[in-house]
């Protein structure tokens, strides 16, 4: 359960949140969309303690923000640009992950297998291609069971093969009854891995609801199309 | 007494021929002479009377021997040609009555014993011995303790005075004398001393052919060695340490200055070796370390300075223009922050083949001299003259910058000192 | 808390040890300070030009590793900070973590040298830790300065590059050239405190008065002026100076503690 009330937050004269007001039950997933720039980022950025709101208040799994951090144990955060030291192996990322939290990640053998990254955890990873990368960011993100999922543009460096892969495993966890939040361009991938979306425009929420609602009141076949107008919308 | 003439005839500026004739006419006289020993035991209360009495009935060549115990002594005259011998325990307290034995006359020896408490004077320079008008003294293994002069020698000639320890506990220069203070006198020879709390350690005026060597002169609370007017002496093998303003000579030449150790003379104006005034004289194999400045030399010509070691000064050298044709050569400057510092843009001296550890030249053919010529004057030892405050930025990258333009472009250092031949390693 | 702050300093540790210029950052002083004995002759030359090296490139050095480290690992900041991790644990695991193994590989690669020349035992020992101290405390205090600029010119590298060499460049160099103008300028006046003072507040002059008092005593006491003398002359200059320079080592890590809470990644 996340709960988000009157958040904002501004960088110097641009105010990235206003007045955010967010309630996210536990086993939803939702999609994050909106154009570029429009806050999308900041506010996974917020949850996770990253950025300092200038306002307002969150409260996930029942604690209330307050610079603390062991909420976070419970989130499981895979960033849009993947980057790590780059000396490092990832089989070392991982060891030193779980010695950071001192917990064993359950899933870490698994998702290595399934994204078939075996022969990658040897090298530094400086060596491995931008997917490869992703995958390891994908692999810390869930290895350690957390019960809530950040997902910043996860597919985007994928290949076909293991962008499939990668949905099938979100549909999995949905399954388990993960609360997962995912920032996608590609509407098509939000349509088939979410429920709910929320349309964020400068920093406002524009519309919080199920896919179905938003295509019906926009008279839409599709996520992409109806998205498209309530910018148009919005900007006329 | 015969010997004596001989002595006399024979008269020679040689100070070793000298010496070596010193001690064959002690030996002949031994020898030859019928001696008596005389006893003396101390008389508690009772001043110099029983050593007087003693003396009195002592023949030329006799020993008046003093048994231990304390003797209330003071302006106790010797005249006759005696031996006053002690031992361990034998003490002449003077008990600041004014001086301990004055010595008026010839072959007289002092020999193993103790004198204390002379007592200041303001108007007299009380010692502990005074040597007045004699020939042919010796004064060994004594110890002076507390005293305003230690041994003062006057107008005397062929003096000895070795292995004593002359201690006193000096605070100020008005109330205190000198640990062995020459004046008027020729032929005196001063070896083995330990000197430690006088004002001057060693003073000498108006002396002439002298020799003072392997004297340990340490904290005296002016100079350690003082010398003024006297001609034809050389200082060898002695260590200078801890004294308040070091070691200055002056007005003065035909002066040896050999393997001496001039040490830890810190402070405002103070120098391991100050040469005022002194010509023709030649210091050579010493040591200067860890001194403010090491050699500071002023009107002085003709000093060759050579084959010393300058070690961790504050400047190792420091030559006023105003002397002329001194040679510095073949010295080591090791450690010091200032090689060579001066008041003038003129050079009237030379500087030859020393060893700088400064020196950041090469040499590439292999000679052990440095291809590139040195120029020990850094400019930042001038911004330091001019405002001493600057020296807080002393090794800052800031005076670096300053010294090596410097050293390229010399506008303010004298251009022409110069080593051309600096060397590559120290001499040994 | 703890053993999350000894995760992460033993990962940093673990990570530097590998990157090869570290060990490159060792063996330069190592060759220096052996090349050092060889050329001088050992004894306090060796100490004071080592100290000379030190004082002008550590705190460049140790301040554009900081700096660039924080550059570099943005990304893997980020990542740590999504971990159930504190964010003060965090800095100070990364702060020891980056200054330790600085510190580290010049303390080897100065000490070997010094131990198999004997300069570790009798007279010099004391002399050498000095020295080595302050290269120690300098490279912990511009590490941490790196730090500071790296947070406070996130997102502006050329920036936060230009400035810090600025930052070097004025403390190392221009600063002393002030005061030496200052000295000149004002030199008929009592600015001799107003100049003890000054030169305090200068963590690169606080590592270099600290090795003038030992090494240059001797020169420094060949000049009158109250003050100076008394000052340098004592004890209490000895202190002044380590106080002011513990001072120093607090600061930035402070300043970059503060920056780093309240920062937005």
């Amino acid at each position: 359960m996340i709960t988000i009330q009157q958040l904002q937050k501004s960088f110097g004269d641009h105010h990235v949140l206003r007045n955010i007001d967010l309630e996210i039950p536990t086993g939803q997933s939702i999609g994050i969309v909106g154009p570029n720039g429009s806050g999308k980022t900041t506010l996974i950025k917020t949850m996770l303690g990253l950025v300092k709101p200038d306002s307002g208040t969150i409260t996930i799994n029942n604690t209330v923000l307050n610079g603390n951090h062991i909420y976070r144990r419970d989130i499981g955060y895979m960033p849009q640009q993947a980057r790590y030291p780059e000396n490092m192996y990832a089989t070392e990322l991982f060891d030193f992950m779980e010695n950071l939290r001192d917990q064993p990640g359950e899933f870490r053998n698994q998702l290595i297998e399934e994204f078939n990254l075996y022969s990658e955890v040897e090298k530094p990873l400086r060596v491995l291609s931008g997917g490869n990368r992703q995958k390891v960011g994908a692999v810390l993100a869930m290895m350690f069971n957390p019960s809530i999922l950040f997902l910043d543009e996860p597919t985007a460096g994928l290949d076909p093969r293991s962008s499939y892969i990668f949905k099938e495993r979100i549909r999995n966890e949905k399954r388990a009854g993960k609360t997962i939040l995912i920032t996608s361009h590609i509407m098509s991938e939000l349509e088939q891995l979410v429920e709910h979306v929320v349309f964020i425009l400068e920093g406002k929420i524009q519309y919080y609801g199920t896919i179905g609602d938003l295509l019906k009141d926009n008279r839409q076949d599709h996520l992409e199309g109806a998205i498209a107008q309530m910018m148009e919308g919005v900007e006329l | 007494m015969k010997s004596a003439i001989f002595l006399k005839t024979f008269r020679t500026r040689h100070l070793f021929l000298s010496q070596l004739l010193l001690i064959l006419f002690v030996m002949f006289e031994s020898l030859t002479a019928q001696t008596n020993t005389i006893r003396v035991k101390s008389e508690p209360g009772i001043l110099n009377s029983s050593i007087e009495n003693a003396i009195q009935r002592a023949d030329s060549g006799d020993t008046v021997l003093l048994e231990p115990g304390v003797y209330a002594i003071h302006d106790l005259q010797i005249s006759k040609s005696i031996t006053l011998q002690g031992q361990e325990g034998s003490i002449l307290d003077i008990e600041e009555r004014g001086y301990g034995l004055i010595l008026k006359g010839t072959n007289i020896t002092l020999k193993n014993f103790e004198i204390r408490n002379s007592g200041s004077g303001f108007m007299e320079d009380f010692a502990a011995i005074l040597i007045e008008n004699s020939r042919d003294i010796h004064v060994e293994d004594l110890t002076l303790t507390n005293n305003f002069f230690g041994i003062f020698i006057a107008k005397s000639e062929r003096i000895l005075v070795s292995n004593n320890n002359i201690f006193s506990n000096a605070k100020r220069q008005t109330t205190s004398g000198n640990g062995i203070h020459l004046w008027y006198s020729k032929n005196v020879e001063a070896h083995n001393n330990t000197i430690t709390g006088h004002r001057d350690g060693i003073y000498l005026e108006f002396v002439e052919e002298s020799k003072m060597s392997g004297n340990n002169v340490f904290s005296n609370i002016r100079y350690g060695l003082h010398f003024m007017y006297s001609n034809s002496c050389s200082y060898i093998g002695n260590t200078f340490e801890d004294n308040t303003s070091g070691v200055a000579v002056m007005y003065t030449k035909n002066v040896e200055m050999l393997h001496n150790h001039f040490i830890n003379n810190w402070g405002a104006n103070r120098y391991g070796l100050l040469l005022k005034e002194i010509n023709d004289s030649v210091v050579k194999y010493n040591l200067f370390e860890s001194n403010s400045v090491g050699i500071y030399s002023e009107a002085s010509n003709r000093v060759l300075i050579e084959q010393n070691e300058f070690r961790n000064n504050g400047t190792a050298l420091r030559m006023m223009a105003n002397g002329l044709d001194n040679r510095i050569e073949q010295n080591n400057f090791i450690s010091n922050v200032f090689e060579v510092t001066t008041n003038s843009r003129q050079n009237p001296n030379h500087y030859e083949g020393n060893y700088w550890s400064q020196y950041e030249g090469y040499d590439l053919n292999g000679d052990g001299i440095g291809d590139v010529e040195y120029r020990p004057v850094r400019l930042f030892s001038l911004l330091a003259e001019k405002e001493p405050l600057s020296l807080i930025m002393l090794r800052s990258i800031m005076a670096g910058v300053l010294d090596t333009a410097e050293r390229v472009f010399p506008v303010l250092t004298p251009k022409n000192l110069v080593d051309p031949k600096p060397l590559m390693q120290p001499n040994q | 808390m703890i053993a999350v702050y000894y995760q992460i300093v033993r990962n940093e540790f673990q990570t530097l040890l590998r990157a090869r210029w570290l060990i490159g950052y060792g063996l330069i002083f190592l060759l220096l300070t052996d090349t050092l004995f060889r050329f001088t002759g050992g004894g306090a030359e060796v100490l004071v030009s080592l100290s000379n090296v030190i004082l002008l490139f550590i705190p460049l050095i140790s301040m554009l590793y900081g700096i660039l480290f924080i550059y570099q690992s943005r990304d893997y900041l980020e990542l740590l900070l999504t971990q159930p991790v504190n964010r003060e644990t965090l800095y100070w695991g990364l702060f020891t973590g980056i200054s330790g193994p600085l510190t580290s590989a010049f303390l080897a690669g100065t000490t070997l040298p010094l131990i198999w020349h004997g300069n570790f035992s009798g007279e010099p020992a004391m002399q050498t830790v000095l020295v080595l101290g302050i290269g120690a405390i300098l490279t912990f205090i511009f590490t941490g300065l790196g730090f500071v600029m790296g947070l406070a010119y996130y997102e502006e590298k050329i920036k936060g590059f230009g400035y810090s060499l600025m930052i070097w460049l004025f403390m190392a160099v221009i600063y002393d050239g002030l005061i030496l103008l200052l000295i000149f300028l004002l030199g008929d006046y009592p600015i001799e405190t107003g100049v003890v003072g000054l030169t305090m507040l200068n963590p690169i002059d606080l590592g270099r008065i600290l090795i003038l008092l030992e090494f240059d005593i001797s020169a420094l006491m060949g000049y009158t002026g109250a003050v100076f003398s008394q000052f340098l002359g004592s004890l209490k200059g000895m202190l002044t100076a380590s106080f002011m320079l513990v001072l120093w080592l607090i600061l930035p890590m402070w300043l970059g503690l503060r920056l780093f809470r309240k920062k937005d990644f």
